[in-house]
């Protein structure tokens, strides 16, 4: 933890409320995001329970799993579920634009420009916290495999038709949501705790209730206070009244509430099974529909919470402005919205159980850039992240206190002027240490020379972004009396090196991994049929 | 009838066998495991020399540039003759400025003007941007435990086959993002290259050096058992062969008596009061940089097998490690403070390979009040308890053994990764007690 948040949480706890940690926003926000707020059964891994979704904060979609141990009403689930998210999905990916995207020509290999459609909006999936996240990929991986009815006939359990794309589509946000920055799929406790510093740990952080606790406390209440009610506050029933964000939910809930109602629910579907004629199966129906809508009360009891907390923390998000480069990031994001649209087109397979070790090489390489371009960006969009950097000796902000025109020794000598900062910083500087700062949003950098009176002055020379001429251009120096904020950190990453591609992965890495095999579902245990 | 060991004949039968398996052997690979100072890079000059008598032409992959201009120089100490190629990189001051008076060797960033050239070096982020027609015969890659397995997937198809050479005890490569999703898997790019390369080619054959030239006899034995409990080496010298004395004798303060207790038995460890301290613990930072002015004002002088007559203890010859960049930071202006300014003063990451006579080390545990993973990292530890060629003095906050015990590592278990050992709170261990053993106890 940097040296700044250690410090707001401190001040946190004084004051007792959440003290801001980024004065922009540094995720986009859709104007339309779709909200999934997804509970589990407990005892089974991605065992869905039920969920609300939807784009309307007033009329969320509520599904739920009678039976969560029934196949059936799973992929009855995975179906409404995908009644819900897939036209979402297809309305953003009906408007585009058209944009430009360098290739290599098959046929000359040379780089060239070529015109491609962009998709003009992206779909945005919040979830209320980071295990949200992990549901979202595991069904994504437990469905992107099945087979329904239509391509295999004789699979013995198909599934509905709409399952599988849903299950590519929900793998797609959760892979993207592991590149730093991107804002396809976000969790709501990730982004307030990146906006701000609350007085509990980053692991308290994670109980949506408690962390809006600390941001929104109640009239008259400290934010620790208000914390510790929405983690333990039950009612006359023992419940919990700020139900876990889930997907987990709480065991008092289970045992209490849920595992009896499931009970009745059983028994009821036993008994219509087991009704002998019209009129008795009539009553028995009714039953049965009593105690489902018994257990779709439940469900909506428990997540409806959740579902107007995830709204008021976008709420509260919407409050801030959004950062320079959020536009930029979001831009990527639509790339990769748009490139995936193409592939399910274009009848790609469903992306791999495993990536090969090109793709994971690139993946990695890709993520270790945007996580430097992230950082360097928030800075730069955000001076209170720039003074956490600068708290750190990564950068040093100051006044200008004189400015000595000099000249490199080429043959045509360029300026090279050497400018004093005054600065109260204490940047890490060791000989020549490059530095940089933003003109006219591009780098400009400059090296360090020398340091005076123990660190307070600091001489550097610019060594770029002044014109081809003898004379720098005006403005690209900086005057004397200007305030100028110089970062140890590059601000723009520059593109890897390009990896071999699949086919030819060398002998250190297994050789070329051979024809992509057509991979087939889990096979159905004895445990998956109860 | 009892042998004695014979350092030289045990190094040098190693270096002919890595040398034949590299020049006549039929595999596509050769690992070659080093520990500290064993010779590593010897090793790899005179590798590189042998192959290009024999009229093969040779790429050289290091992680660093510096590591590549000092390969470079020492080729060029051996053989001047030699046509050796530089690959650098197009950034200002891309190579060591020494490498212009080397007539024989030829820099560039094109790889094409380096074509037909005995040896080309650079390193493996250079080397990935080169594209080649007909792949290199040989290479040698340098280092190879601290490259990333990506950054070997990127060159990997230059070369036909390649003596891989590095130090599997030293710090492993890292990625500033979570890479979970891939552990396990063979080509885990986030791993070390040699892992990688390993689990693909279980049938290389695999060497390693087994006399380390550069730790006294002193500290061989501790940092074998501590971090190579199965591939132990020795060192090349004997107890009686390395010196380090004072002409000033000591004032009674905690710094001199650990210089002292140094001096006499190879380690030394001035404990200050436990104390839960940020971490750049003024008191130990000021502790650690009175160690080293005394050291400097002392008056020292090591002897060794390299000279007849006792060397001076100069400003050069000692370093301070520490595990944070800003700790580092903090002893440099502690120094500064004190008149010493030319003492390197680095973090782990960036001392490895380097070789020093004495180092002062501010234990990465010391003052904290959690030991996570980065501050156990068994490489870590071993880099800073391995640069010196007489004396290391630890400067740390008592109850790190206590510290040890109550966070026992909590890493969550991969399946299908290789389990390293030891492990990192095993060898802090090993190495507290050792250091037990030379305690100074001093509240300044």
């Amino acid at each position: 933890m940097s040296l700044i948040s250690t410090l707001a949480r401190l001040e946190a706890v004084s004051t007792g409320r959440a003290q801001p940690a980024a004065t922009v926003r540094h995720r986009h926000l859709s104007d339309r995001p779709l909200v999934f707020v997804p509970l589990t059964t407990a005892g089974e891994a991605g065992a869905p329970l039920g969920a609300l979704v939807g784009t309307d904060r007033d009329a969320p979609r509520l599904l739920a799993v009678p039976q969560p141990r029934d196949r059936d009403l799973r992929f009855a689930f995975l179906a409404e579920l995908a009644d819900v998210v897939l036209p979402y999905v297809d309305g953003c990916a009906e408007a585009v634009e058209a944009a430009e995207r360098t290739e290599t020509d098959p046929e000359t290999g040379k780089r060239i420009k070529v015109e491609v459609d962009l998709c003009a909006d992206a779909p945005q999936l919040i979830v209320p916290s980071r295990a949200g996240i992990d549901l979202v990929r595991l069904l994504g991986r437990s469905t992107r495999f099945r087979r329904t009815a239509e391509q295999d006939p004789q699979a013995p359990y198909p599934a509905p038709p709409r399952v599988p794309l849903l299950g590519r589509w929900l793998t797609h946000f959760g892979e993207r949501a592991r590149v730093p920055g991107s804002s396809l799929l976000l969790a709501m406790t990730d982004v307030l705790g990146r906006h701000w510093a609350t007085g509990q740990s980053t692991l308290e952080d994670q109980h949506l209730g408690a962390l809006l606790a600390w941001i929104d406390p109640p009239e008259g209440e400290t934010g620790a206070q208000a914390a510790l009610r929405a983690e333990l506050e039950r009612d006359e029933r023992g419940q919990l009244r700020c139900p876990p964000a889930g997907p987990a939910t709480d065991p008092a809930f289970d045992n209490k509430l849920l595992a009896p109602a499931i009970e009745r629910y059983d028994r009821a579907r036993t008994a219509l099974a087991a009704a002998e004629d019209g009129l008795q199966a009539d009553d028995r129906l009714g039953a049965l529909t009593a105690a489902e809508r018994e257990i779709r009360d439940l469900v909506l009891s428990r997540t409806r919470p959740t579902w107007d907390a995830v709204w008021r923390g976008l709420d509260r998000l919407r409050e801030l402005p959004e950062g320079a480069h959020v536009e930029e990031r979001w831009t990527r994001d639509r790339w990769s919205f748009t490139g995936h649209r193409d592939r399910v087109l274009a009848g790609e397979p469903p992306q791999p159980r495993r990536d090969d070790a090109v793709t994971a090489a690139n993946k990695l390489a890709t993520r270790e850039r945007e996580q430097a371009r992230l950082e360097a960006q928030e800075a730069l969009d955000d001076p209170l992240v720039m003074a956490g950097r600068r708290l750190s000796g990564e950068a040093f902000a100051g006044e200008v206190t004189d400015v000595v025109m000099a000249y490199s020794e080429s043959k045509r000598p360029s300026p090279r002027p050497l400018v004093t900062v005054r600065t109260d910083d204490r940047p890490h500087l060791g000989e020549r240490t490059k530095v940089y700062r933003s003109l006219g949003g591009k780098p400009q950098s400059a090296e360090f020379v020398t340091a005076e009176e123990d660190g307070a002055y600091v001489v550097l020379r610019i060594l770029d972004k002044m014109g081809r001429g003898k004379e720098p251009e005006p403005g690209s120096v900086p005057e004397k009396g200007d305030r100028v904020c110089f970062t140890l950190f590059e601000h723009e990453q520059r593109g890897g090196a390009k990896l071999p591609d699949p086919e030819e992965t060398p002998w250190t890495h297994g050789g070329p991994p051979g024809e992509p095999a057509l991979e087939a579902a889990d096979p159905v245990t004895e445990e998956d049929v109860l | 009838m009892t042998t004695v060991f014979d350092p030289s004949a045990a190094a040098g039968q190693a270096t002919d066998a890595i040398l034949h398996d590299t020049l006549h052997g039929t595999a596509r690979g050769v690992v070659v495991d080093s520990p500290p100072g064993a010779g590593k890079s010897t090793l790899v000059v005179r590798a590189a020399l042998e192959l290009a008598e024999a009229g093969h032409p040779l790429m050289v992959v290091a992680q660093t540039n510096a590591q590549v201009d000092d390969l470079v120089l020492r080729l060029a100490e051996k053989n001047p003759e030699l046509p050796v190629g530089r690959l650098h990189s197009s950034d200002t001051d891309p190579y060591d400025k020494a490498l212009d008076d080397l007539e024989n060797v030829r820099k560039s960033a094109k790889a094409a003007d380096l074509a037909g050239l005995a040896v080309v070096l650079s390193t493996a982020a250079k080397w990935a941007h080169v594209k080649v027609d007909e792949p290199w015969r040989h290479a040698i890659v340098d280092e190879a435990y601290q490259m990333r397995s990506d950054a070997l997937l990127a060159v990997a198809g230059l070369f036909e086959r390649a003596l891989f050479v590095g130090d599997p005890g030293q710090l492993d490569p890292f990625a500033i993002v979570g890479s979970e999703q891939w552990a396990g898997l063979a080509y885990d790019p986030s791993a070390s290259a040699v892992t990688t390369l390993l689990a693909h080619n279980p049938d290389l054959p695999q060497h390693r050096l087994p006399v380390s030239w550069r730790l006294p006899a002193s500290a061989a034995p501790l940092v074998s058992d501590a971090f190579y409990p199965y591939t132990p080496f020795r060192s090349g010298t004997g107890p009686g062969d390395r010196g380090l004395s004072f002409a000033v004798p000591s004032d009674g303060s905690g710094p001199d008596r650990v210089i002292d207790e140094a001096a006499a038995s190879g380690w030394g460890l001035l404990e200050l009061p436990a104390r839960h301290t940020p971490r750049t613990d003024p008191e130990a930072v000021r502790a650690v940089a009175a160690v080293v002015r005394r050291l400097l004002d002392r008056g020292g002088a090591a002897t060794s097998e390299r000279s007849s007559s006792p060397s001076p203890l100069t400003a050069d010859r000692v370093a301070v490690g520490t595990a944070h960049r800003d700790q580092a930071a903090a002893v440099r202006a502690a120094l500064s403070a004190l008149g010493v300014t030319d003492v390197v003063v680095d973090t782990a990451n960036r001392l490895q390979g380097r070789e020093y006579d004495v180092t002062v080390v501010l234990h990465p545990l010391s003052g904290r009040p959690d030991a996570t993973a980065f501050h156990l990292e068994t490489g870590r530890l071993c880099v800073l308890a391995s640069r010196h060629r007489h004396a290391c003095i630890v400067v740390c906050r008592a109850g790190v053994s206590d510290l040890l015990d109550d966070y026992p590592s909590t890493e969550p278990v991969q399946l299908g990764t290789v389990v390293k050992f030891p492990d990192g709170w095993e060898a802090n261990h090993a190495v507290l007690a050792h250091l037990a053993e030379h305690r100074i106890s001093w509240r300044p």
